[in-house]
């Protein structure tokens, strides 16, 4: 995509999110000035305040759409950038503030602001995709800073990112870890949920709560059904699917079909 | 995307009277602008004012389980996850009336070391350096000066790297569990960052050098610092909250003393004390009201920065955190010294009825939590209190001191040292507009 002389651009941009997406870049300590030096980093206020002119090769979008002016940025955002990766939860699933979705928005904002008249916000926080089209939706609460490395450089070179879209099972498979809810009864969302993590929780003898969302081909009602035989409670089953995407489509629909029984 | 780019902008021909805006604050994490007005040579107006999305943490925290407040407000600020994991297992077990194990304790307080390391290391050198140096952010002070950013790239990666050691991952660690820890390290996992802490003890105390000669404006601001105090150790997963005029409380009495209210150009609430107002809590605060519990070679370190045992000047802070730096080398490398794998990895923990509060020493400040639970474990309510907020007053208070005898200067050059003064802060936008109250004022 990207060939000639000039550096390409990089902007990364932020919405609703908690910046630890954004901060994975920071995080790519070893990485981080080869990548400025491949690019010019053009525009990322947590990193400069330089702010240089768009378009933009690459923008990366943290953060889900949740305000009117956020809804209005973002297009601008588009306009301006050649190629936009969204990264993170809330930006491709409308993150843990997606909750709202499941409720009053106008309720909360009386519960928790006194003076809500102050506060703008939408009745939902979106995904970025669901405003302007997306050319790559980066999963993760947090992103892997592998998996963003390898997304800039794939953009970098014209060709698609080699993200993988299998469940967290391959990559327990792959590290070892002797299945949590086989060997121990442990819960797990592991088979619904996509690889990108390293299966950290099972590793570290936790069942896996989903932070990267559905994979490609998940099977939610199925696994409910075993997480019942192990004893959780239909609440339980809900809130499980509601955390930091709770908006994406299969994690939503099941939780509402089990919310409906 | 004009309005994204700083503005500064004579508000009329008048000698003496501009408005100096700043729309988006840069190398802060959140989102925030800065509106100073001067008119007849007098700062009328200095706002932070923050815009944020609100993301209804407080709200969404009721109907969920008590286990889950760790994971779930981890996702407030990811840039100090543990804090907010801290501060709610110890308002957890602080409710149910547990208390963990020795062993558990220290890891804890390692594992906030990594924190302290990375956060801090991130604030001095990505963030505020580049200011004393004039230079628009630590990639284009590479250029000039490779070897100090590496240094603290590398600095914060030793404390990331402890952090994904006993966390799992650096940014929303997965290990932390109200009663303990779903996983616990064994001694050789710990030897291992031993040697990285090593090197970045001594990459700490030169930072402490380095930061202590650059220049600093000529400022100083008389504060009520606000601090967590322990009895014997530098505080950082808990202690009573006292202040330099006095205060002096437990925990729980925190809302008896602190009140919040909600301004119009913010979406973060103000906290101030109820009877005297503004304070300031973070770096400064924990220095100042903690010296004495800081290690004599630590204490030697500050001298060597240009400190004494207080400090008052807000752009010192960057020498401050560079001594919590080292403090937190010395701290977690004594704690892996003293690790014992413990019996449990952690205790079970029934619900009871009831309110909870924790506050534990974020890298920015105290940051309290309250929770109220039912004798299912289902929260019904939730306080969550970041320091940013309770710093914001201190900040505007800040601007209008520092703005006052420089307003001569040219509108760039006030700009950008009106941003520095509010990266002194090292303001946490994203952490402070996510608390709520639930007090509700109908009117």
């Amino acid at each position: 995509m990207v060939r000639s002389l000039r550096r390409p651009k990089l902007a990364v941009w932020k919405f609703a999110s908690c910046d630890g997406c954004q901060l994975s870049l920071l995080n790519c300590e070893e990485e981080l000035l080869a990548i400025a030096s491949q690019m010019e980093i053009a525009y990322f206020l947590e990193a400069s305040r330089a702010t240089g002119r768009g378009p933009y090769d690459i923008s990366l979008v943290e953060g889900s759409i949740s305000t009117p002016h956020d809804a209005e940025r973002i297009k601008a955002v588009r306009r301006i950038s050649r190629v936009l990766v969204t990264i993170g939860a809330c930006a491709t699933a409308g993150g843990i503030q997606a909750l709202r979705n499941f409720s009053q928005v106008e309720e909360w904002r009386r519960l928790v602001y006194a003076r809500p008249e102050y506060v703008q916000t939408l009745e939902t926080s979106t995904p970025v995709a669901a405003h302007v089209p997306v050319d790559f939706e980066l999963r993760g609460c947090p992103i892997s800073k592998t998996q963003l490395v390898e997304v800039i450089s794939a953009f970098l070179h014209g060709r698609r990112p080699a993200v993988p879209s299998h469940s967290v099972c391959m990559e327990c498979k792959r590290r070892g870890t002797p299945c949590v809810m086989v060997a121990r009864g442990t819960p797990c969302l592991g088979p619904i949920t996509q690889a990108g993590c390293g299966a950290i929780c099972p590793a570290y003898g936790r069942g896996c709560y989903g932070c990267y969302g559905p994979t490609e081909t998940p099977n939610p009602t199925s696994l409910m059904s075993w997480w019942k035989g192990l004893g959780v409670e239909d609440g339980d089953l809900v809130r499980v699917l509601r955390t930091f995407n709770a908006g994406a489509e299969a994690f939503r629909a099941e939780s509402e079909r089990r919310e409906a029984h | 995307m004009r309005e994204q780019r700083l503005s500064v902008r004579r508000a009329s021909a008048v000698k003496r009277t501009k408005t100096i805006k700043v729309n988006y604050l840069a190398r802060v994490e959140g989102e925030g602008a800065l509106d100073v007005r001067v008119r007849g040579g007098r700062v009328t107006e200095a706002r932070l004012r923050i815009f944020e999305p609100p993301r209804f943490f407080e709200a969404f925290l009721r109907g969920r389980r008590f286990t889950e407040a760790p994971d779930i407000t981890a996702r407030i600020c990811g840039i100090c996850p543990v804090a907010y994991q801290m501060s709610a297992v110890a308002a957890m077990e602080d409710v149910c009336g547990v208390q963990v194990e020795e062993p558990v304790r220290l890891l804890r307080r390692l594992l906030y070391c990594g924190e302290w390391m990375e956060s801090h290391a991130l604030h001095i050198y990505l963030l505020h350096a580049p200011d004393f140096l004039g230079y628009e952010s630590a990639i284009h002070l590479a250029r000039d000066h490779p070897e100090v950013v590496q240094r603290g790239l590398r600095l914060k990666k030793a404390g990331n790297d402890l952090m994904a050691l006993l966390g799992g991952r650096e940014v929303h660690p997965i290990t932390v569990r109200v009663g303990g820890f779903y996983h616990v390290p064994v001694r050789a996992d710990l030897a291992r960052v031993a040697e990285q802490l090593k090197w970045a003890r001594d990459a700490a105390l030169e930072t402490v050098r380095w930061a202590g000669t650059l220049p600093f404006p000529d400022y100083e601001h008389d504060y009520e610092f606000v601090a967590l105090r322990h009895p014997t150790e530098y505080p950082i997963i808990e202690g009573r909250l006292v202040s330099t005029r006095g205060l002096d409380i437990p925990v729980r009495d925190y809302d008896t003393h602190f009140v919040e209210e909600h301004i119009p150009h913010s979406n973060a609430l103000h906290s101030r004390l109820r009877v005297r107002g503004a304070y300031l809590v973070g770096p400064l605060a924990r220095y100042n009201l903690n010296f004495d519990r800081l290690p004599a070679a630590v204490q030697q370190a500050a001298r060597e920065g240009g400190l004494g045992p207080v400090c008052r000047n807000p752009f010192q802070s960057i020498v401050v955190r560079s001594v919590e730096v080292l403090y937190a080398c010395e701290e977690a490398l004594r704690l892996i010294d003293l690790y014992q794998p413990p019996q449990r990895p952690f205790v079970e923990v029934r619900p009871r009825a009831g309110t909870g509060y924790g506050c534990t020493e974020a890298p920015r400040g105290i940051l309290y939590h309250r929770y109220t639970i039912d004798g299912n474990g289902v929260i019904t309510e939730a306080k969550i209190v970041p320091p940013t907020a309770q710093n914001q007053k201190a900040m505007e208070e800040d601007l209008r001191a520092f703005v006052a005898p420089r307003i001569d200067l040219d509108h760039a050059t006030l700009a950008w040292q009106c941003e520095q003064a509010i990266r002194n802060y090292d303001p946490c936008i994203s952490c402070a507009t996510h608390f709520l109250t639930l007090r509700v004022d109908r009117e």
